[in-house]
């Protein structure tokens, strides 16, 4: 009997490596977002010259 | 490598994704979420949509990892208990080492992306309670004393609290009632479960209070807690939580709460094998409406305020 491409473990490899994937573009977008709102929000705002001088 | 080595490597088990997260504890993420949301909407400060739904997120991650933690621990447990001897790891299809892992890294993860995303309290508290549930109750209190779960269940408690802090960055007596009522919530939840269960921890040496005390001794105790519950559920009604309808909803299933556990305990043991533990399975399925329900009781309350409807004012 010969191994088949598509075996049982492949698929489960398959479906893990694509949650995996899945997690860390999500993971991505999450931490892109948060940087737009706390950066238009005011939460890290630049000192301004004359503050830091 | 040869077909017969795949094929054993199969029948060993291969984790899928989903085996991962059934390390999480999904059922349990989902009361964590819930809890979360309802202390995070609750505070009396906006919060930006995005900023919610991240605090929320990170909460449920470090729930999950607190789970994984758990199972990690616990495993040798687990194999033994009915309830839980198909969860990944007694299963064979995830290693212990890969749970703890896991767990680790999803703890640090959460609680440093919760302090980023919203406040260095917040993610404090969320490191706590994870340190609480795994050290404290699994590691420590779980196997020593049947107070395991009336300690222990202050980990449970804890996400209204760290959702709540999270949108304001200090502490309030709001979000401690919502702590205190699933604090209280959970001995008579657990012990239904524990009576129902029957042989489950026996079998494990958990010393639940059905172990160590006796069936009757667990039948007095959910009367006593559902009774001590019953008044601080309806007593936070008339607090700034609370309101009309949380006050309609908290008298309406604590009278039901307190007549389940009035039949628990008139029931002995003949009463209970006779109808294959109806009452306490209905009691342990009506406990979790009766979470549910209060918290969203106390999110409706907290929604209608901006209308001028909610609360007391």
């Amino acid at each position: 009997m010969s191994i088949r491409v598509t075996h049982e473990i492949h698929k489960r490899r398959m479906g893990r490596n694509l949650g995996v994937a899945l997690l860390l573009v999500a993971f991505i977008g999450i931490v892109f977002g948060l940087t737009v709102v706390k950066v238009t929000s005011g939460d890290f705002q630049v000192p301004k010259v004359e503050e830091m001088n | 490598m040869t077909d017969a080595s795949i094929n054993t490597q199969a029948d060993l088990g291969e984790a899928q994704f989903g085996d991962y997260f059934a390390l999480l504890k999904p059922r349990v993420m989902t009361l964590v979420v819930f809890t979360a949301l309802v202390g995070l909407l609750a505070a009396p400060m906006p919060v930006h949509p995005m900023i919610g739904f991240c605090a929320v997120l990170f909460i449920a991650v470090g729930g999950g990892a607190a789970g994984a933690l758990n199972m990690w621990w616990d495993a040798d447990i687990d194999a033994i208990m009915r309830r839980t001897r198909k969860r990944p790891i007694p299963g064979g299809r995830v290693e212990r080492g890969e749970a703890l892992a896991l767990g680790l890294t999803l703890s640090g993860f959460s609680v440093v992306m919760l302090a980023l995303a919203t406040n260095i309290l917040a993610g404090a508290l969320l490191a706590f309670t994870i340190f609480f549930y795994v050290v404290v109750y699994s590691m420590w209190l779980k196997r020593a004393t049947p107070q395991n779960i009336v300690i222990g269940g202050l980990a449970g408690a804890f996400p209204p609290l760290v959702g709540w802090v999270a949108v304001t960055g200090s502490m309030a007596v709001e979000p401690w009632l919502m702590v205190a009522l699933i604090f209280m919530w959970t001995p008579p939840h657990f012990w239904a479960l524990a009576l129902f269960m029957r042989s489950d921890y026996d079998d494990a040496g958990v010393p639940m209070l059905t172990v160590t005390h006796g069936r009757r001794a667990t039948r007095v105790h959910i009367l006593v807690y559902t009774v001590l519950l019953a008044v601080l559920a309806i007593g936070a009604g008339f607090t700034s939580i609370g309101g009309p309808i949380y006050l309609v909803v908290a008298v309406v299933l604590n009278a039901l709460f307190l007549l389940g556990a009035l039949r628990i305990w008139r029931r002995d043991e003949n009463d209970s094998e006779a109808d294959n533990f109806a009452v306490e399975r209905k009691f342990f399925r009506l406990s979790l409406l009766y979470l549910f329900l209060h918290f969203g009781a106390i999110l409706a309350e907290a929604l209608l305020k901006p209308w001028g409807l909610g609360g007391w004012a």
